[in-house]
């Protein structure tokens, strides 16, 4: 066993230390400007190009969304034609699903599952780098559908057949082969994440001693692995049928419509927990943290996420309750999903527990990730009720919908991104984010997150539907409120751009462990993080007795 | 666990040249189906993925055999290749659930069976079978006839299956150090994938020009291709694989600690061998 030392990872000598680092870092002429972001293989690097990415497609895919929210400011057409009104609701799924949250999870991890783990680098540099460039590749190409004849693809992020084939814009072929360059550099990523995790832990370091994020993280990145090729597979199958006649989708020759369904959802229902697992992970960091006290049952914790994930394979049609399944299959797919409640559960009241008779303090970081347990189970809440067949009958695309999963993907996914940025700022910058302007960001992202989409509840079960861009008139109310919320949302964004801007820039020098009541290894290098860390391995010690 | 020796690559430029390439082959693709016109780009784009494949190999095995990548790094290699296949066998499950779906519930819908029977009434002269050789909906013409699974199907199946024991037996020696019999083998085994491809080849000709069996012959047709389609392409990507690996054998790349490329393609090759078995049971045989 490891020699007996003070129970904190006493490893400033590995961090920076050269001493006993190998000669390959001797750094010969290594490029300068561009050229160095282009080429890097560093995953502090790799991790930042994910980040700066993903805040760009953010506002690209919010100025969707405003475009969105401003035609339905009121009843009626008033600014945009409701091809164009099509395009933007699709765009704006798909660019913040596939551009902007995940590669915001993918750039966290870059940047903090080394540092976590007390690894050198990822475990293999060079595809990391491949898999973060294919991700403008893809993008730009995505984007560039919305200047084709025709237009872009206007049929939802979902792009149900045959609306996305028989009925499509001549744009979809791109639009099929930009996603499978996003689902390449997913794949590519997600095995580098679970080979670092896998093989690249610090010695002493066991699977469970491992920090939540990286757990989480291993977990999501077999979930991609599992789903994003059956993307790709339902995609050439819609290529297909474009193209070449095949009729996959197609009754007329024996194929069934609804067998896309069946197949986006297998890939569509792990993706939305690629989206939130993640989450759980930087807020089960954050929130003891400042609590000031250990997690309350991590090794539940990490059961709970295998768990979620393993349910995620079993529920898809629930998505599908209104297309005609028959009776065994919907009361299969809603007894599993209601199920998932559980070990959702199982996370909410750990987290609850871990502040219970804390010494809590409320920086950035925390208030985001308090306003994420508070809201991220509103979102759950409303997910238990789609989960009910009989009800979803009602509730089946209508803003209901569209305020569920808006609960779960912005103050849910999108604050844990958020808050984890604020936590880790320190780290990457070395200064601590501005206190104050955080702060403002922090109220008027919760007050604008509630205002846009709390309304949209009231609305979806008074029977709105989503994806279009008129309404009746007694839904005017609802949607200026929620029109008026999402403006205010997005305008606040930009004092986050701001504290970002000014934390690279200066601000108060934070000290290796910027955080008083952070543990992990990452608070061990100094911060700012060298660019090479733990070239050396640093050796592990449990601060805590195994669980 | 980690040692302190893990090789981290300085950096390098095949990986955006790789994305820049991949994006090309892409858009003249693109550019291709909906215009009929950008094929010259889209070999563009292709012949770039070959080339950045081919100059980061050679990175690779230049690191590799400098002694670079120890015992950690295999492990690396390991896992990666592991998750790809995983990812591969993710990937013809889609298209296996989609005959598995088609055969088990939507045509047997379509004719009138069980819950779902409902659909029956959009064509109800729709009689369910498979083959599907008569589509519901008469715009669409159905196969003449299916392939005997005990002709060229079988014949497949015994060159795959010997193939993967002829590269077993290529491993085997290698690892006893005995590097002609190996080699013997191993071209065996690429003879083998070569033949197979021809005669894949043979039954496509086949399937066009005297069963009917198309792209646009319905579900069937489309079930098929797309199957046994990836799976050749599978095989075509494996046989060029060990047809490098045979090289660089001969070129005396590999010694018996370090030759995870050998191993890393034998698991493809079993793996794409696997997907045959499948294929020839429930698109050939069941």
């Amino acid at each position: 066993m490891a020699p007996k030392l003070p129970p904190q990872h006493s490893l400033q000598q590995s961090s920076t230390a050269v001493a006993g680092g190998q000669s390959h870092h001797e750094h010969h002429a290594q490029p300068k400007g561009i050229m160095r972001w282009l080429l890097t293989t560093n995953h502090k690097e790799i991790g930042s190009l994910y980040l700066i990415f993903s805040l760009v497609m953010f506002f690209i895919g919010g100025i969707f969304a405003l475009v969105v929210r401003a035609e339905l400011f009121q009843p009626g057409l008033q600014l945009v034609e409701p091809e164009f009104f099509n395009q933007m609701t699709t765009m704006h799924g798909l660019i913040m699903v596939f551009a902007a949250v995940m590669p915001a999870f993918t750039g966290l991890a870059n940047w903090m599952i080394p540092l976590q783990i007390g690894a050198p680098d990822m475990a293999l540099p060079r595809l990391n780098n491949f898999s973060f460039w294919l991700l403008p590749v893809a993008f730009i190409l995505l984007l560039s559908t919305l200047l084709m004849p025709g237009g872009g693809p206007n049929f939802g992020w979902t792009f149900y057949a045959p609306l996305s084939t028989t009925y499509a814009p001549p744009s979809t072929t791109f639009f099929i082969l930009a996603l499978h360059i996003a689902g390449i550099s997913s794949i590519l990523g997600a095995i580098n994440i679970i080979a670092t995790i896998l093989n690249m832990r610090a010695p002493g370091m066991r699977m469970m001693d491992m920090p939540l994020f990286v757990w989480t993280w291993l977990i999501t990145a077999f979930l991609l692995i599992a789903v994003m090729p059956v993307l790709a597979g339902v995609i050439t199958m819609m290529l297909m049928d474009i193209n070449f006649g095949t009729s996959f989708f197609d009754a007329a020759g024996g194929g069934d419509p609804v067998l896309f369904q069946h197949l986006f959802w297998f890939f569509g229902h792990p993706e939305v927990y690629i989206m939130i697992l993640p989450a759980f992970g930087i807020v089960s960091a954050i929130i003891p943290t400042f609590a000031r006290k250990r997690l309350f049952g991590y090794a539940s914790m990490v059961y709970a996420t295998a768990a979620i994930a393993l349910l995620s394979f079993l529920v898809w049609a629930h998505h599908m309750f209104v297309v005609g399944l028959p009776l065994t299959a919907e009361l299969f797919f809603m007894y599993s999903t209601m199920l998932i409640a559980v070990p959702t559960g199982v996370k909410v009241f750990n987290w609850v527990t871990t502040l219970f008779r804390g010494s809590i303090s409320f920086e950035p970081p925390m208030l985001f990730a308090l306003a994420f347990v508070v809201l991220f189970t509103i979102g759950g809440f409303s997910g238990l009720m789609l989960a009910i067949a009989p009800a979803d009958f009602q509730y089946h695309d209508t803003y209901f919908v569209v305020a569920h999963f808006h609960y779960v993907l912005v103050p849910g996914a999108i604050f844990a991104i958020m808050a984890g940025v604020y936590y880790w700022l320190p780290k990457w910058t070395g200064h601590y984010p501005h206190e104050r302007l955080a702060q403002c960001h922090f109220w008027c992202s919760v007050v604008g997150v509630n205002l846009t989409f709390f309304p949209m509840h009231f609305a979806g079960l008074a029977g709105m539907p989503r994806r279009i861009p008129d309404y009746a008139l007694q839904f005017a109310d609802f949607n200026m409120l929620s029109s008026i919320g999402a403006f205010f949302f997005g305008v606040s964004q930009l004092i986050f751009v701001l504290v970002v801007v000014l934390c690279v820039k200066g601000g108060k020098k934070a000290p290796a462990k910027a955080w008083e009541g952070a543990e992990d290894l990452e608070w061990s290098v100094p911060s700012p993080a060298p660019l090479h860390t733990f070239e050396t391995p640093p050796v592990f010690h449990r601060t805590h007795p195994s669980e | 666990m980690s040692s302190g020796s893990y090789y981290v690559p300085e950096t390098s430029r095949w990986p955006i040249l790789g994305s820049l390439a991949l994006g090309v082959m892409m858009v003249g693709t693109g550019i291709k189906l909906v215009y009929d016109t950008g094929t010259p780009l889209m070999l563009v784009g292709v012949v770039g993925i070959v080339l950045v494949m081919g100059l980061w190999f050679r990175d690779v095995i230049h690191e590799s055999m400098g002694g670079l990548y120890d015992a950690q790094m295999d492990r690396s290699f390991r896992w990666g290749m592991g998750w790809f296949i995983f990812s591969e066998v993710m990937f013809f499950a889609a298209f296996f659930g989609a005959l598995f779906y088609v055969r088990t519930f939507a045509i047997p819908w379509l004719g009138g069976e069980g819950a779902k029977g409902v659909s029956a009434l959009l064509w109800p002269e729709f009689i369910a079978q498979w083959p599907l050789f008569n589509p519901p909906d008469s715009a669409v013409t159905g196969p003449e006839q299916m392939f005997s699974p005990w002709q060229l199907p079988l014949v497949n199946t015994l060159i795959l299956v010997t193939s993967s024991i002829t590269l077993t037996v290529a491993h085997e020696a290698f690892k006893l150090g005995e590097r002609v019999t190996c080699r013997n083998w191993l071209a065996g085994t690429v003879l083998l994938g070569c033949c197979f491809i021809v005669i894949q080849g043979v039954e496509y000709y086949e399937a066009y020009n005297h069963y009917g069996i198309t792209l646009e012959a319905g579900i069937f047709g489309a079930t098929f291709f797309i199957l046994t389609g990836f799976h050749g392409v599978h095989v075509i990507i494996g046989t060029l694989i060990l047809a490098c690996i045979l090289v660089r054998v001969w070129k005396g790349h590999f010694d018996n600690e370090h030759h995870f490329g050998f191993e890393a393609s034998c698991w493809y090759w079993h793996f794409v061998d696997v997907v045959w078995i499948g294929l020839f049971i429930f698109v050939y045989v069941l």
